[in-house]
């Protein structure tokens, strides 16, 4: 019992310490991810003045990178729902520590992914249009509804697992943090005071909304790619589209939570919490998923190359050999097979291993995106030379400026919210060790022969 | 006293978990339902629920008042029991569903009668169906008379299109065997229009009459129509567009498309306000060999200016096709199938004069873009 005690008093001391101290190091990071938003708000500023002419876009590649960026962001918010959500449903105990960083890069990706529909409209001052008069008929509405509705559920259950971690901090942390903060922290915990009705309550509130969660996430990232497969477009007339892009979110969103993971496991010191094991599982998860996509992909391409009807010779070329080789064969190599066989082998199964197949895969969904965009577009509609596109300055400021309001929020939330489900860790570890003692005296607590 | 305390909090606590999630789920609606339907909704039953309550109220005793008002009032939502949150949550779903219908309701309740009926037959008994013909037979992209596509360029001097924008583009496509032919292609006007489709606002739309319109003032700029258009007929004003002078001070008008918008789509629209008045769209006045007949699909009559043909009979005696068929779009722009050679234009020698833009040198400090 000394053992658990002592166990749990390190974990809650980890998680206190980053909302405790500050480094220099921190106001460092923060400050250059704000210089290089302002960078990005004043390409955005010239893109107002001057209108979408600053794009690389034009009347025939009508869509670039900031269509691949709200596609791939909030692919990346699939990562909450299937470590949390499905994870929970399967109740698989080892994400607990996992789950909320999960969650984070959830509602996070998600509104980083909102944002850049707004920016790649040429009216954002006419946007609320879509509600005034808005047709249930147009994908893009259906866009609007799913995702709003996946950040309304997914803020939802951040927030209910983390009340009874953000009484502890409202309880651990009055008057030795910031006036506002403590007052967050109690506003935010809602009189958590631990009942059993409280915790009964709390326990059905989060099995109701993991289950909802699942079915809402799979349907944003289908009206994403319904975006593009209800267009007669060649290369995006495609019934396995929806599932297509729900595979792709889950796989990059695992990636993403691995760097993240391995990210704040050395800044915060959670050596303890996220061991190589949890690592090897999202990895192993990866690798599946990557199986998956390859699947996907075969399925795609063999049953359009074996008809090759007319017009699909082009869209084959410029994939296979000619402008778009080198993106297509990065991913399908570099970010499908090379991530499976890093997991295959046991020797390269390592954190570091895991993080660079994590990497490359986050890399190769992101040039997989753009790709499939920018390729749809491409192929002619008409006897025409097809044009090309290359994105300009300001695009490239804008997604560098995306990237870092995601690093920013992901920051800030780490700094003042509990980035641990320290309340979950603790009645897990207590259930365990219950049960091992059960079986009497010589049993040992899980988890304690590592420290 | 702790344990008191604990009671009282864990009450507190349950109404502030039904609050949170009252107010989440109540600001999702409020972004998907509109917040001017929702207002004037939330107004009509607060007034529903609260003039039941009150009448109640009359009629208590004053005992049962003050617990009314207890109940009401003084704990707010704390002591609500599960089934009046039951109720009340049953009622603001009820309403929720019913907000999108409810605007419509008060719409056509507020719209002014129509006019009463007379004997007089209406003027005009049927709704005109604009459709157009080319006959590609004639078309030799204006190459005998060493000019660019008159076509193209009369369409880009009456409507003052930006420069970039071939609303109608004279392109050349691929003969069976060898040699090519040119064909005109306006916007094809689809009866069944993948843009009007995919457009999240309305601001496209299919005019009665048949034409495919823009509304410049509502559209937001998403593209997804140009994405969706398998003609390739949709523009964009990707800068500031330009405005000739004598337009600057005109009301936009989304039959003229002019002055154009910045950030918003544009294409050929069929000159709606020409045809209305008797005049036959530009491009078909400058065709110097009169390949393009503009007619009407109800009355079967179609011009070029000079003809007069029965469009149903034109057709069928032509082989007439459509551009795509196979897509479904049933396009209104027909074409008559034609070789190439007919207008004297030497065979081997392929592509057109270049379409230029003059009148756009007399709006100063557009932006301009290429293709």
């Amino acid at each position: 019992m000394e053992a658990m005690s002592s166990w749990r008093e390190r974990l809650e001391e980890t998680t206190l310490a980053p909302a405790r101290s500050t480094t220099r190091n921190y106001y460092f990071v923060i400050g250059l991810l704000v210089a290089v938003i302002g960078w990005a708000l004043y390409a955005y500023y010239v893109q107002l003045r001057d209108g979408l002419v600053v794009t690389g876009m034009r009347d025939r590649i009508s869509w670039g990178l900031y269509i691949t960026l709200f596609v791939f962001f909030i692919g990346i918010s699939h990562a909450g729902t299937l470590i949390s959500a499905i994870l929970r449903v399967a109740n698989a105990t080892w994400r607990t520590p996992v789950t909320r960083m999960a969650e984070f890069i959830t509602a996070v990706a998600l509104m980083t992914g909102a944002l850049f529909v707004i920016v790649d409209l040429g009216r954002p001052d006419r946007f609320l249009n879509v509600i005034a008069h808005g047709r249930w008929q147009s994908p893009i509405v259906w866009d609007v509804v799913a995702v709003t509705t996946y950040l309304t559920a997914s803020l939802l259950y951040l927030y209910l697992p983390m009340i009874p971690d953000l009484a502890f901090f409202r309880d651990r942390l009055v008057g030795r943090v910031a006036r506002w903060k403590s007052g967050l922290y109690r506003i935010l915990a809602i009189n958590w005071q631990g009942t059993d009705t409280q915790k009964h309550q709390l326990h059905s509130s989060i099995a109701i909304m993991m289950i909802l969660i699942i079915p809402i996430a799979v349907s944003v990232h289908t009206v994403v790619s319904w975006i593009f497969a209800m267009t007669l477009r060649e290369a995006w007339n495609s019934a396995i589209f929806g599932f297509f892009f729900v595979a792709g979110a889950i796989f990059s969103g695992i990636a993403t939570l691995i760097i993240m993971m391995a990210l704040l496991r050395r800044v915060y010191r959670l050596e303890e919490y996220l061991t190589e094991r949890h690592f090897r599982y999202l990895g192993f998860l990866m690798a599946a998923m990557a199986g998956v996509m390859l699947y996907a992909n075969i399925s795609e391409y063999v049953t359009a190359g074996f008809k090759f009807e007319e017009g699909s010779e082009f869209i084959f070329r410029q994939l296979f050999v000619a402008e778009f080789a080198p993106y297509f064969w990065f991913y399908l190599i570099g970010g499908l097979l090379i991530p499976i066989l890093l997991m295959s082998i046991p020797r390269m199964r390592t954190i570091s291993g895991i993080v660079i197949a994590a990497v490359l895969v986050d890399l190769a969904m992101f040039v997989e995106r753009y790709f499939i965009v920018v390729t749809g577009l491409r192929a002619p509609l008409l006897p025409y030379e097809p044009a090309n596109y290359a994105p300009t300055w300001i695009e490239w400021s804008i997604t560098a400026g995306g990237f870092a309001f995601f690093a920013l929020l992901v920051t800030l939330f780490v700094k003042i919210f509990p980035i641990m489900a320290v309340f979950e860790m603790v009645e897990e570890r207590e259930e365990q060790a219950a049960e091992r003692l059960d079986f009497g005296p010589r049993a040992v607590v899980p988890g304690e022969a590592a420290t | 006293m702790v344990a008191a305390a604990r009671a009282v909090g864990h009450q507190r606590w349950r109404s502030r978990v039904a609050l949170v999630v009252f107010l989440a789920a109540g600001s999702a609606s409020l972004v998907v339902w509109g917040a001017t339907p929702l207002l004037v909704l939330l107004g009509i039953a607060t007034a529903l629920v609260l003039a039941p309550l009150l009448a109640a109220r009359a009629s208590m005793s004053r005992r049962s008042r003050r617990e009314w008002k207890n109940w009401v009032l003084a704990d707010g939502v704390r002591t609500v029991d599960r089934r009046a949150a039951l109720r009340l949550f049953g009622v603001a779903a009820i309403f929720g569903s019913f907000s999108q219908a409810v605007p419509k309701i008060l719409n056509s309740a507020l719209r002014q009668a129509p006019p009463p009926a007379t004997d007089e037959l209406p003027i005009r008994a049927r709704t005109r169906q604009w459709t157009m013909i080319i006959d590609l037979r004639r078309c030799d992209g204006c190459q005998s008379i060493g000019l660019p596509p008159q076509c193209t360029t009369a369409c880009i001097e009456g409507h003052f299109s930006p420069e970039p924008m071939q609303w109608i583009e004279v392109y050349e496509h691929e003969l069976e065997g060898d040699g090519t032919r040119f064909v005109p292609t306006p916007c094809q006007q689809c009866q069944n229009p993948p843009c009007v489709n995919v457009c999240p606002v309305g601001a496209t739309f299919s005019a009665p009459e048949g034409p495919v319109l823009i509304d410049q003032d509502r559209c937001i700029g998403c593209r997804i129509c140009m994405a969706a258009c398998p003609y390739d007929r949709r523009f964009f004003n990707w800068g500031d567009p330009p405005v000739p002078p004598e337009a600057l001070l005109a009301d936009y008008d989304l039959e003229l498309q002019v002055p154009a918008v910045k950030g918003t789509v544009m294409k050929c629209d069929f000159c709606p306000d020409m045809v209305r008045s008797g005049t036959l769209p530009y491009c078909i006045q400058a065709c110097p060999h009169r390949a393009i007949y503009y007619g009407d699909l109800e009355e079967d009559l179609a011009t070029n200016g000079l003809d007069l043909v029965s469009v149903t009979r034109y057709l069928a005696n032509n082989d007439a096709f459509r551009l795509k068929e196979e897509l479904g779009t049933q396009p209104r722009v027909f074409y008559i199938p034609g070789h190439g050679e007919d207008v004297g234009r030497d065979p081997t020698q392929t592509g057109h004069l270049p379409v230029r833009w003059p009148w756009t040198r007399r709006a100063e400090g557009s932006a301009r873009w290429k293709r």
